[in-house]
């Protein structure tokens, strides 16, 4: 059985719709990108599943239809959404930002070693755990929101556009340590991604959205052969 | 010179109780990110409460524990039903509706009790004492302490506790700390009861010395304000600081400075603050806000 499937959804913000209809499955420990041009549903697709944009159609995780419920119980059943914009609590440390990711979870002990996984994944952050998430580099920043997401222990992370506004070789890092992290805790992963190199090196399969519908979907490989595909989002 | 000290003295008692509502505002702030000028309205009408059981007989300190609970419960009914309409909305329509609050809840205080100022007990022996010259009540030392400790309590509970941080973190980001599982509309509701709760004990604590009606704190609103500003918005330490040096250079300037008098008295902490904030706009503790992008 799959850990995520959307079944026929469609989302709107207010008079506007934004998906028109798409499905997709994703499997426990796997990873799916996202690929898509500006509208094409991509970030919708993921406030879809977290709970943040009002949906029709049914959105299964772990079998249980969760549309419909907030984003702050999707997150208690395990679904960790890092946001585009990254989202960290500018005013609260590095260290408090990684805690408010851990709110639900009652097992002090853990929590401090997955403080230091986090440390370890990104060693940027070591020096600045005291320090207000708003003095961070923006590449520290997307560290952060990642880090944060991963101490809520999910079984799902929705990463959104983790290379935004960063330079390639931040987002390089960025990416080096997410692929890390998913290799040493098979945590599965749904992927928005513009810069598809980075997308790629970081998935199993790959779903195309054009304005609101899934157009093409594979595996990664079978997706990188195609002419329309490399023209559209690897620069041929 | 003892006379000098008992300007300080008097300053520093009526300031604890400009803290005591600056606390109270702070606490809003910091779980909701706003302010909350019906908070002095919302103090006046749990005081009244408290007034209601003393009157059917009972003992001041169960009527202070009546007062309190309504006054979390009323908190945490405004946050839901009024506020809540506008969080996330425009900050300013959120503030002009809690001070509709303000004159809504004032004018159900008058509505049931009228506008007559009244007698009110204190919670402490009506009693002086004398040191070299210097005269304090038990009541301004009774008013301090609590103060004191309920600045203590709300400084361990937003630095130490699971509650405290959830707190900080729905003000500072609604949005990322549902996605992290924050109950963020129950967080809020608990900010503000709280905050309802500490402006219960404000009222209860300065109502003997004012005398009970519905406009009792009017002013005190308007130093509470001052107090939180100048102090820093974030930081309870900073506003029982501020209210103290609110009280204490009012009391002082009207006393030393001819021109200012008794009438004028009341502007000089503004000045006051206007000229600390030109100088340190995050207030006296406040923690500057910090962005990079």
């Amino acid at each position: 059985m799959s850990l995520l499937e959307l079944q026929d959804v469609t989302a709107s913000y207010g008079q506007g719709r934004v998906l028109h209809g798409i499905s997709l499955s994703l499997a426990e420990h796997g990873a799916t990108g996202i690929l898509g041009a500006n509208g094409a549903g991509k970030t919708t697709t993921l406030r879809a599943i977290s709970g943040t944009v009002r949906t029709t159609g049914r959105i299964l995780f772990d079998g249980r239809d969760i549309s419909g419920l907030g984003p702050d119980r999707t997150a208690r059943l395990g679904i960790a959404h890092v946001p585009e914009g990254r989202g960290t609590m500018a005013q609260l440390t590095v260290r408090d930002n990684l805690l408010v990711g851990a709110y639900q979870r009652r097992d002090r002990r853990q929590i401090a070693t997955d403080v230091d996984y986090c440390l370890d994944l990104f060693p940027q952050l070591q020096a600045r755990t005291g320090s207000p998430a708003a003095a961070l580099s923006g590449g520290e920043q997307q560290m952060l929101a990642v880090a944060r997401a991963f101490m809520a222990k999910p079984r799902l992370m929705l990463l959104d556009e983790a290379s935004l506004g960063l330079a390639p070789s931040t987002a390089r890092t960025v990416y080096d340590a997410i692929r890390r992290l998913r290799s040493e805790t098979g945590l599965s992963m749904l992927v928005v991604e513009q810069n598809a190199v980075l997308a790629f090196s970081l998935v199993d399969d790959v779903t195309v959205l054009e304005t609101g519908r899934v157009t093409v979907e594979g595996t990664a490989s079978e997706l990188m052969g195609m002419d329309s595909v490399r023209r559209a989002y690897l620069g041929g | 010179m003892s006379y000098f000290v008992q300007l300080v003295v008097d300053g520093l008692a009526t300031g604890s109780v400009y803290g005591a509502l600056a606390l109270a505002i702070v606490l809003v702030n910091r779980s909701t990110g706003m302010i909350n000028f019906s908070q002095g309205a919302l103090a006046v009408l749990s005081t009244f409460v408290a007034y209601a059981v003393v009157q059917a007989g009972a003992p001041l300190l169960l009527g202070l524990l009546v007062a309190v609970a309504f006054a979390v419960v009323l908190g945490a009914f405004v946050e839901r039903v009024v506020v809540r309409r506008f969080e996330g909305g425009d900050a300013n329509t959120a503030v002009v509706a809690t001070i509709g609050l303000l004159v809504l809840v004032s004018g159900i205080a008058g509505a049931i009790w009228s506008y007559d100022p009244r007698p009110f007990p204190s919670l402490f022996p009506n009693a002086t004492l004398g040191l070299g010259g210097v005269f304090v009540s038990v009541r301004s030392i009774g008013t301090t302490v609590v103060i004191v400790a309920v600045m203590v309590l709300l400084q361990l509970l937003f630095r130490f506790t699971k509650l405290g941080l959830a707190m900080r973190a729905v003000a500072d980001n609604p949005s990322s700390a549902a996605l992290s599982g924050l109950p963020v509309s129950r967080l809020l509701m608990i900010g503000w009861g709280i905050a309802a709760g500490l402006g219960a004990v404000a009222g209860v604590l300065v109502a003997p010395q004012l005398f009970i009606s519905p406009t009792m704190l009017d002013f005190t609103l308007v130093y509470a304000l001052a107090a939180a500003i100048l102090g820093g918005l974030d930081s309870p330490l900073g506003a029982v600081v501020a209210g103290w040096f609110i009280g204490v250079v009012e009391n002082l300037a009207g006393a030393y400075v001819d021109v200012i008098g008794n009438d004028l008295k009341i502007a000089v902490p503004f000045a006051a603050m206007i000229v600390i904030l030109a100088l340190r706009p995050q207030g006296l503790f406040g923690r500057r806000t910090v962005v990079r992008v």
